[in-house]
């Protein structure tokens, strides 16, 4: 079971969450015709064998969306924050 | 190499069975070879063989990191099927099929494969509705299946939960009565035999650890026991697709997550079938030996490490016990779990890459023990001639930026969902 430490709630058993996969993959502008680009956000993943940024949802908790750096091969857990980014 | 029979049996059993060969040759890298696959998995013994067997490609080596049967083909719950709906599918897991039917007598080697049939429940009738769908795709591609109301599944299988109480009761079954499982590390073992027959070189402990490059072409492979140079390379790795597709420059949709199996303490025989729960991802059958093998769910986050959480544990017992309520207090001896590469669209990947000289076979899900010979069977053509074989026309790369995908889960771009 992975303990994923929710900034709002405390520290969380996963099962309280529900993941959203790579959080690396950037969103190509609304109006990008580039289907290149629209290619590798829906689909190219890196895939890596260590260190891994990818979403959560705490939907059994504050509902929040949280950026989670997680080791895919130990599953230790080495940061988690809110993926909301803010204005500038 | 000798030929496995009645009398091979008793001739050995006279002289005490001290006479047996190793069933494959221990060998030893060469500087080089026509064609180097890279995992000595199911896929890609079974593309060593067919690429001697039906091409005559015999200067061929299958480079593996552990030892045979030691990944995902002894790790799976063995279950093989060809139930597929959708075009591309259906065909290629039927002409696998077919192959799985002659595979003993054609390895000379005991696979086990036994054809017990398996059905599928439906909890409702619009369940039932799309499975009779599936069916009438899987007659008119000439595949066996059945339609059964409740009463006559309940007579083939009676321990399901057929009570007033039952949380999701049963409608009626999809049933393909070919359908069964096979003794799944005889099948890494009958394959790296009869390759080894045919002078194929089987090096187990040996990881690929870079690739070698001429200009734009890949010629080799650089590996934990030296390098070895290839004419051309088949990458057959299970779970490790990304990692060593990163090496050659090449990023795919995949990624690998973990999946469990679980095995019970041994009951007096009890399932005949294989048996799949409509209603969650679980499914069970009765190995040779009593216990029960069963599955559910991937854990739902990338992994690399194959071992399971506990968390899919609880929800397959609870699935295991909706479904069969009297093993509930059975107990369980054992589970792991393997790690696989996920597809946006859940199924394979068997593809020219633009990589020159680099071939992939990969992608296959938590479905690919049920691929194995047909896998191989048209790796081996890919790797033989640099052609795509029309059977594997609907598995290439290119699919995704098409939109030809065959997305049999209708999931979605979602490879946990998948
Ligand atoms: C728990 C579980 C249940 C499953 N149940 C079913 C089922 O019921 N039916 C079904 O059809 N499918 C099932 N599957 C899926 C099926 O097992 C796989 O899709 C299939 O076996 C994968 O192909 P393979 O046999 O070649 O893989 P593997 O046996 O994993 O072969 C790949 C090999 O590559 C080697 N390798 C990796 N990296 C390197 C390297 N750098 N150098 C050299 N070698 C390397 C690995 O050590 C491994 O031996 C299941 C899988 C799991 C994990
Ligand atoms: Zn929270």
């Amino acid at each position: 079971m992975l303990r994923i430490d929710c900034p709002c709630c405390g520290v969380r058993d996963h099962s309280e969450f529900r993941y959203g996969g790579d959080a690396t993959a950037e969103r190509p502008a609304h109006d990008n015709p580039d289907l290149d680009a629209w290619y590798h956000y829906v689909y190219v993943r890196a895939n890596p064998k260590g260190l891994h940024r990818e979403f959560w949802q705490h939907v059994l908790g504050c509902r929040q969306w949280l950026v989670v750096e997680r080791d895919t091969v130990t599953h230790s857990i080495h940061s988690v924050s809110f993926s909301r980014r803010r204005r500038a | 190499m000798s030929r496995y029979s009645v009398f091979s049996l008793l001739r050995h059993a006279a002289t005490g069975n001290r006479g047996w060969q190793r069933a494959w040759r221990a060998a030893s890298p060469k500087a080089s070879y026509d064609v180097v696959i890279i995992g000595g998995g199911g896929h890609g013994l079974a593309t060593a063989f067919y690429l001697a067997e039906n091409h005559g490609v015999r200067n061929v080596a299958v480079l593996e990191k552990g030892y045979i049967g030691g990944g995902n083909v002894g790790r799976n719950t063995t279950v093989i099927r060809s139930n597929y709906l959708l075009d591309g599918n259906t065909q290629f897991y039927e002409f696998s099929m077919k192959l799985w039917e002659g595979m003993s007598a054609a390895l000379n080697f005991n696979v086990m494969f036994s054809q017990r049939g398996q059905l599928v429940t439906a909890h409702s009738a619009d369940q039932l509705d799309t499975f009779t769908h599936r069916a009438n795709v899987m007659r008119s591609n000439g595949i066996d299946a059945e339609i059964l109301d409740r009463d006559s599944v309940r007579k083939l299988v009676p321990y399901l939960d057929f009570s007033d109480t039952a949380r999701f009761p049963i409608h009626g079954a999809i049933f393909q009565g070919r359908a069964g499982t096979a003794r799944h590390d005889a099948v890494a073992w009958g394959y790296a035999r009869a390759a080894s027959g045919h002078g194929v070189d089987i090096i187990e402990g040996c990881e690929v650890t870079d690739f070698v490059r001429q200009g734009d072409r890949i010629v080799g492979v650089e590996t934990t026991r030296g390098r070895i140079g290839a004419g051309r390379v088949g990458l057959a790795v299970a779970g490790h697709t990304s990692v060593l597709a990163q090496k050659a420059g090449l990023e795919l949709p995949i990624e690998s997550h973990l999946l469990q199996a679980f095995v019970t303490e041994p009951v007096k025989p009890l399932v005949d079938h294989v048996v799949a729960y409509g209603a969650d991802h679980f499914y069970l059958s009765q190995s040779d030996k009593g216990g029960l093998v069963f599955g559910g769910n991937l854990d739902g986050y990338n992994s690399y490490s194959q071992r399971g959480n506990t968390g899919v544990l609880r929800e397959v017992c609870e699935a295991a016990i909706a479904l069969m309520p009297n093993i509930s207090r059975l107990r369980l001896l054992r589970h792991w779990g393997g790690i696989m590469d996920m597809t946006p669209d859940a199924s394979p990947i068997i593809s020219l890459t633009p990589v020159d000289g680099l071939y992939l076979n990969g992608g296959w899900c938590y479905g690919g023990f049920k691929a194995t010979p047909a896998s191989g069977w048209c790796f081996a053509e890919m790797l033989a001639t640099g052609e795509t074989p029309a059977l594997v026309r609907g598995y290439g790369l290119g699919r995704f930026r098409s939109g030809h995908m065959i997305d049999e889960a209708g999931a979605g771009p979602f490879a946990w969902l998948q």
